[in-house]
């Protein structure tokens, strides 16, 4: 047992890593490509049939190019950053159940790497240590760009973590439960019972805070090509680089996949149909990401603070209050 | 395998707070503070106590982040900074005293063996849940109370800072430059 259990969590964290890192690498060619139709261009066209081998491409480039370390730069520091943010994306999947459990040759698989009663807690904290690898990256990278890119990543950090804990508190009341598992089960029954028609507000404060936790337009401060060159990024080159990119884009299907499970019913009753809809649905939720990009300009640091502060945290304590107010009655 | 876990993260966490405390650079510190931070949540976990152990992970990287705004404003992270100490002899007593102080505090009642769980665990109940029992039986006054010394911190940072909140900073800012242009074109 006790072997055979090591051995599964061996091959579970190696097919996530696989998976993940894959994803992260289609996901540059899904952006580039949609972005491109939006705007009636046709996006990588050259290598490979409509360009898929892109990534190939982009693989190759990144990890053959030179690895440039700034002489101010403070080196250890900077040389970690980019490993963190990468590394906390990955680790954050460990919590996350993909699929039903399954029986394989008489076996019992779990798809899910640890199942801790507190999944939703250890999201939320390594989400939080995963805005380490920006800021530590811009602080020691000695460059005025990426200093400003450091203010705002502990500005945005410092704020959008109370909307996402707060707008997280009310759902996390109805269910009782802190475990990813229970709140699939609690959505077991169907449409009807989604979170996201008792808890709306909740939800789309969650997923709003996603933007800002991700990274991503119209919340793109940290990294904002026609104001701080890119932000963090801007001293770094090859892989260094290459991991920042692939943490953003784990990190952006790790969110989707959390949307769908909080609010709207994860992998359902644990059917085929339940799995095929749970990663349609992450599809969707990836693809939105991508289209905001398209078609919303970024907005300054100011409003970005004055969404956080006084229309979303109000909003995420009323909406615990009131959620409050109705279970007691 | 507990006992490899535990003298691990052991030697990783006082490494990291050892760098904390003697390294001259600014970034070394904070950075090595948050590792220490994250890494005394091991503990936690190896206990059982996964609750805490997120908790510590998520309350610290918050403060040590806010540590970095500071460390930000009031110091190029990039360069050591030198400190000027009078009189080292003092700084070492002192600290020396104290930590011996809280060495004694945590291991008397080791030692006397009068060390007993008030509110022993309860099995088959979730870690959040105990949680919750004790938080709202036994020290539910502390908590209100702490609950109440948050909200006057709270106030009392918004009166601190709310001064002028009425003016926008960036309309305030269009307006200076809109003077200047128009004595530029004067």
């Amino acid at each position: 047992m006790e072997t055979a259990y090591f051995i599964e969590t061996i091959i579970k964290i190696v097919v996530i890593l696989l998976v993940f890192s894959a994803l992260a690498g289609f996901g540059t060619y899904f952006e580039r490509k949609i972005l491109a139709f939006m705007q009636r261009r046709l996006g990588p066209m050259n290598v490979g049939p409509f360009g898929v081998l892109q990534i190939a491409a982009d693989g190759i480039k990144l990890f053959t190019k030179e690895d440039i370390v700034p002489t101010n730069a403070v080196g250890p520091i900077f040389k970690i950053a980019p490993v963190i943010t990468a590394a906390t994306a990955f680790m954050a999947a460990a919590a996350i159940p993909f699929m039903p459990q399954f029986t394989i040759f008489g076996y019992t698989v779990h798809p899910i790497v640890a199942d801790v009663n507190i999944g939703i807690l250890y999201i939320l904290g390594v989400m939080a240590v995963g805005f380490y690898g920006p800021l530590l990256g811009s602080l020691a990278s000695s460059n005025k760009f990426a200093l400003l890119s450091a203010a705002r990543a502990a500005a945005v950090f410092i704020s959008y973590e109370v909307v996402t804990g707060l707008a997280l508190l009310a759902p996390l009341m109805m269910v009782g439960s802190f475990s990813l598992i229970d709140f699939n089960n609690y959505q077991a029954g169907g449409v009807g019972d989604w979170i996201i028609w008792s808890q709306p507000v909740a939800f789309v404060l969650f997923w709003i805070a996603a933007f800002a936790e991700t990274g991503r337009t119209p919340f793109h401060l940290v990294a904002n090509d026609h104001e701080i060159i890119d932000g963090f990024g801007t001293e770094y080159s090859g892989m260094r680089w290459g991991l920042f990119f692939i943490g953003e884009y784990a990190n952006m299907f790790f969110i989707s996949f959390v949307i769908v499970l909080l609010f709207l019913g994860g992998f359902g009753d644990g059917s085929v149909f339940g799995a095929l809809m749970f990663l349609l649905k992450m599809a969707f939720f990836f693809f939105f990401f991508l289209w905001t990009r398209a078609a919303w300009p970024d907005i300054r640091p100011d409003q970005l603070m004055w969404l956080c502060w006084k229309i979303l945290m109000p909003l995420a304590v009323l909406n615990v209050v009131v959620t409050g107010f109705v279970m007691m009655f | 395998m507990e006992a490899i876990a535990f003298y691990t993260f052991a030697i990783l966490t006082t490494v990291m707070f050892l760098i904390t405390v003697l390294t001259n650079h600014a970034l070394y510190a904070l950075s090595a503070l948050a590792a220490g931070m994250i890494f005394i949540s091991a503990f936690f976990f190896m206990l059982g106590a996964d609750f805490l152990g997120a908790i510590q992970i998520i309350v610290y990287t918050g403060a040590v982040m806010a540590l970095y705004a500071f460390g930000m404003m009031f110091f190029d992270t990039t360069r050591t900074v030198v400190e000027s100490r009078t009189s080292p002899q003092i700084i070492f007593g002192l600290s020396g005293v104290a930590a011996l102080t809280i060495v004694a505090i945590f291991v008397a009642p080791i030692i006397s063996g009068n060390i007993t769980a008030l509110y022993p665990a309860i099995d088959g109940v979730g870690n959040s849940q105990m949680v919750g029992m004790v938080l709202f039986t036994k020290y539910l006054i502390p908590f209100e109370v702490a609950a109440i010394m948050l909200l006057v911190a709270m106030i009392a940072g918004i009166v601190l800072a709310g001064k002028k909140m009425d003016q926008s900073l960036t309309l305030m800012k269009d307006e200076v430059e809109c003077e200047t242009k128009e004595k530029e074109n004067v």
